[in-house]
């Protein structure tokens, strides 16, 4: 799993790919918070980052697509799936080598972000005057989120071997998972019946649950089955290829 | 045996891939795989590397269950798959050292550079594979397969897309490497096989043909061929009386002058081709014998239409 790990993240360092979805991330989540004056913190006048947090699962929506789509779809498109598949490893240690090499590049995303929550920390009136236990737990949430996306961009991009069709069945994939479920339980047949339950089907409840700074082992569990059971459909569709 | 094949069928579909194949491979032993294309070689390689699974039967290699115990099996296999795939931006070095690390390679240093000069790459070494010719891409494939000293080779036409003088060494590489190793590998060339192979299976529309040593299948039904040449074209009469030659058991005009026929390889018709000449005054320009060879043997094999 190491080799197949240190072989991805070769691959986005020693092409443009990695370095343009860690810098549009930082550029866009830093122009949204700092310049642009609707959703700016400064104009704000709250020392918060909740701006931020709101933002971020959007753009990891378009980005984490695009950093996995290749991750499968290529190895198909080449044939070198079948140096892959035809070694002493397994096709777990395969998926999980690619998992964490794109959770790799989410961190290196979020880790320059932190300078946002330092400098909105020394900006508040008196210094520090910001909810760190809910920013903490955002970025936890961020980070599952993150995860969520990456298994489901993997799961996209084992399914066919086209990589345009991966990134836009991600992006699909990806919306209605995070923000789907919410409209879904707004339908008149739910309401008040079971909009609360089909709520948490869907990632944002489990993301706002974690943001408010409490880490609750039910939004853990969820997190940890989807990504999961996405990444055991991959599992399925790489066997599947082998008729 | 370090392979066994037991009555292998693969069905995609309702059509049958390979149907209900069997054959032993003896360690140290250069098996050449012969067979038109769609015939079922890569199929049955890519069985017995583990790639996809068979519908029936079973494979062993090195007397491990290959469908059962995959990853014990792939390791004793050295496989080049069917058009070389690798990853083109990744260097020379890079890519060998990642296929030694994933077979867990010890002294990867060492046993790259000693594989570096087996396949001769030295030159290329430094460069990244997408900017290797096919030659030396081949090169970098063969030394992916061979890195962690398998058993057992596969190689699924190794020598494709290769200049002569490539052709010879690699042709000789792998004959180095069949002194103690099992070497399947498949072709179409059928040079190759007499310069290379032991032994040779030619497969058909997912059935074996043929399974022997290259000795014996050139032997066996052998046939002289001769192609004779006359100055002008022959009447129908002189047609019906040269095709009555005693031993001739097939005549066929090529173009006007230009025929061809063959005979049992114990009988040469060269004398009484000359004589029909002579007592009918016509006019021989050329008469040449061959034997039959590996290639017309296939043919036959698998040209039944």
């Amino acid at each position: 799993m190491l080799n197949i790990f240190l072989k991805e993240i070769n691959h986005f360092l020693s092409s443009l790919i990695g370095y343009i979805a860690v810098g549009v991330f930082l550029l866009v989540t830093s122009l949204f918070l700092w310049v642009f004056t609707d959703t700016g913190i400064l104009e704000y006048g709250y020392a918060t980052l909740e701006n931020y947090f709101y933002l971020a699962p959007y753009i990891f929506m378009f980005l984490i697509p695009a950093i996995t789509m290749r991750s499968f779809s290529e190895e198909y498109n080449t044939g070198t799936i079948e140096i892959l598949s035809t070694k002493p490893i397994t096709h777990y240690q395969i998926i999980g080598g690619k998992f964490l090499a794109a959770m790799f590049l989410v961190l290196f995303a979020l880790l320059p972000t932190l300078l946002y929550f330092y400098s909105v920390y020394q900006l508040g009136a008196p210094v520090g005057n910001i909810d760190t236990g809910a920013t903490w737990g955002s970025y936890i949430g961020l980070l599952f989120l993150g995860a969520a996306f990456v298994a489901i961009g993997i799961f996209a991009s084992a399914i066919t071997n086209n990589q345009i069709v991966a990134f836009l069945l991600a992006i699909f994939l990806c919306f209605f998972l995070y923000i789907g479920f919410d409209y879904i339980s707004r339908l008149n047949i739910f309401y008040a019946s079971f909009d609360a339950l089909v709520e948490q089907f869907g990632i944002d409840a489990h993301y706002q649950s974690i943001g408010r700074g409490v880490v609750d082992t039910r939004d853990l569990i969820y997190f940890i089955s989807l990504i999961s059971l996405f990444l055991f459909f991959t599992k399925i569709m790489l066997e599947r290829r082998k008729w | 045996m370090s392979v066994i094949v037991e009555s292998i069928t693969k069905t995609y579909g309702t059509q049958n891939a390979v149907d209900n194949i069997n054959f032993t491979v003896g360690e140290g032993e250069i098996v050449g795989f012969l067979g038109p294309n769609g015939a079922g070689k890569t199929t049955t390689m890519k069985i017995l590397t583990g790639f996809i699974p068979q519908t029936k039967g079973q494979a062993i290699v090195c007397s491990i269950n290959v469908a059962e115990k995959p990853i014990e099996a792939r390791k004793t296999i050295g496989y080049l798959p069917e058009h070389n795939p690798l990853y083109l931006d990744m260097y020379v070095k890079e890519y060998l050292t990642f296929v030694a690390k994933v077979h867990k390679v010890e002294a990867i240093k060492k046993r790259i550079a000693e594989i570096v000069e087996l396949t001769g790459l030295q030159i290329e070494q430094h460069k990244k594979i997408g900017q290797l010719s096919k030659g030396y891409r081949q090169r970098v494939g063969l030394a992916s397969a061979l890195i962690h000293n398998p058993k057992v080779l596969i190689l699924d036409e190794p020598t494709t897309g290769l200049d002569p003088n490539q052709l010879t060494e690699i042709r000789q590489l792998i004959k180095n490497l069949g002194k103690n190793k099992t070497v399947i590998f498949s072709t179409h060339i059928m040079q190759e096989v007499e310069a290379v192979c032991d032994r040779v299976i030619i497969i058909n529309k997912g059935k074996i043909v043929a399974d022997d040593t290259v000795d014996t299948l050139q032997n066996k039904g052998s046939k002289n061929i001769y192609t004779l040449e006359f100055l002008q074209a022959l009447s129908s009469a002189a047609f019906t009386k040269l095709s009555q030659l005693p031993g001739l058991e097939k005549l066929k005009i090529k173009t006007n002058g230009l025929l061809e026929c063959f005979s049992n390889n114990k009988t040469d018709l060269r004398a009484a081709i000359f004589n029909f000449a002579v007592d009918n005054q016509l006019t021989l320009i050329g008469l040449n014998k061959k034997e039959n060879s590996l290639e017309d043997i296939f043919k036959q094999l698998t040209n039944h239409n």
